[in-house]
C-alpha cells in the first residue's frame, strides 16, 4: 500500500514529509536502536520507533524506508520535520504502542508475505 | 563503470548534519548505476563510520572511490583514537554516553555492521592521533 493510506487505515496523524506519501510500504520494522535498524530493517518498510530526533531521517533514507511512525504519542523535533520534508520521508504520529501499531499493520497485510 | 574519487568532511558532534555525507554517497552510487544491493551495503558502512566520527572522533575526512570492480570508503579522523580495536569490533561494545544511548545510539553494532556489509576492512588507530577505517566492497 501507499504510505498515505496508513493515515486513514491506522488513524495516525501526518506530521511531515508529505511528498513521500506515494512511497510504497510492503513491510515493517520496530526498533529504537539506530544501528539495529541499520542492520535489520527491510527496504520499503514502515518504521515504528519512539525516537523523534532528526537522525532518524538519515537512517530512513539510507535504508530506503518508506515512512516512519512515531509511537506512544512521541512528537518529532522541529529539525526532524524539516529534514523529513526535504527528504520526502513521511513522519506519522500514533498514540498507540509499537505492538498495537504493528498488529494493525499485520491485519492490513503489511509484511505478511515477506520472509 | 567510470572511476571516481570524491572527498567529504565530517564535523565531530554535529548531529544536525550527521548522515548527510552518507546520503550524498548513496545518491552518487545510485546515479552511477551501482546495483541496489551494493548501494545498500555501502550506505550502511558509510553511515556507521560517519556516525562514529560524529560521536567519538575528531575532524573527519571521508573519501569515496569507485573503481571498475570495487568501492572504497575511507573514514579518517584526528580524534582520540580507539584503545582496543578488537574490543571495539565486539558486538555490543560501546563507550557511548547515557545521553547518546537515550537517543538510540551506542548499540555497539556500528563496527560489526560495517564488517558484515563489506568485503574487507582495514583499521589503523593510534591513541591521541586518530583513526582511519578503510572499507572495501566488491562491485561484482
Ligand atoms: N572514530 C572513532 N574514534 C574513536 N573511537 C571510536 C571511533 N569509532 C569507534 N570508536 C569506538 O568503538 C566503539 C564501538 O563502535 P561501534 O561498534 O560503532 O558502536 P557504537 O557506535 O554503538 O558505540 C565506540 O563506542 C568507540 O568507543
Ligand atoms: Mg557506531
Amino acid at each position: 500500500m501507499k504510505a498515505g493510506e496508513l493515515i486513514e487505515k491506522l488513524q495516525v496523524e501526518l506530521s511531515a514529509g508529505a511528498t513521500g506519501l506515494d512511497n510504497t510500504v510492503d513491510n515493517a520494522y520496530c526498533g529504537d536502536l539506530l544501528s539495529d535498524v541499520m542492520a535489520h530493517a527491510p527496504q520499503g518498510s514502515v518504521w515504528l520507533t519512539i525516537q523523534g530526533h532528526q537522525n532518524i531521517v538519515a537512517v530512513a533514507v539510507l535504508k530506503e524506508i518508506a515512512a516512519i511512525i512515531l509511537v506512544n504519542g512521541r512528537i518529532p523535533d522541529d529539525d526532524t520535520r524539516t529534514k523529513a520534508d526535504e527528504e520526502g520521508i513521511p513522519v506519522l504520529l500514533s498514540q498507540d504502542t509499537s505492538y498495537q501499531v504493528a498488529g494493525q499493520l499485520f491485519k492490513h497485510g503489511i509484511g505478511t508475505d515477506c520472509g | 563503470m567510470a572511476e571516481l574519487e570524491k572527498t567529504y568532511t565530517v564535523k565531530p558532534r554535529d548531529f544536525i548534519r550527521a548522515g548527510e555525507v552518507s546520503i550524498q554517497i548513496q545518491s552518487l552510487l545510485k546515479s552511477m548505476g551501482v546495483t541496489p544491493d551494493i548501494v545498500r551495503r555501502a550506505s550502511v558502512c558509510a553511515y556507521e563510520s560517519e556516525m562514529n566520527i560524529v560521536m567519538y572522533g575528531g575532524e573527519g575526512t571521508f573519501t569515496l572511490r569507485v573503481d571498475q570492480d570495487m568501492i572504497m570508503i575511507r573514514a579518517c579522523d584526528d580524534g582520540p583514537g580507539i584503545d582496543d580495536i578488537e574490543l571495539a569490533f565486539q558486538e555490543g561494545y560501546s563507550t557511548a554516553t547515557p545521553e547518546y544511548r537515550e537517543i538510540g545510539f551506542g548499540a555497539g553494532m556500528g563496527l560489526p555492521n560495517i564488517k558484515k556489509n563489506s568485503d574487507e576492512i582495514q583499521v589503523e588507530s593510534h591513541k591521541g592521533e586518530g583513526t582511519c577505517l578503510v572499507i572495501y566492497i566488491k562491485i561484482n
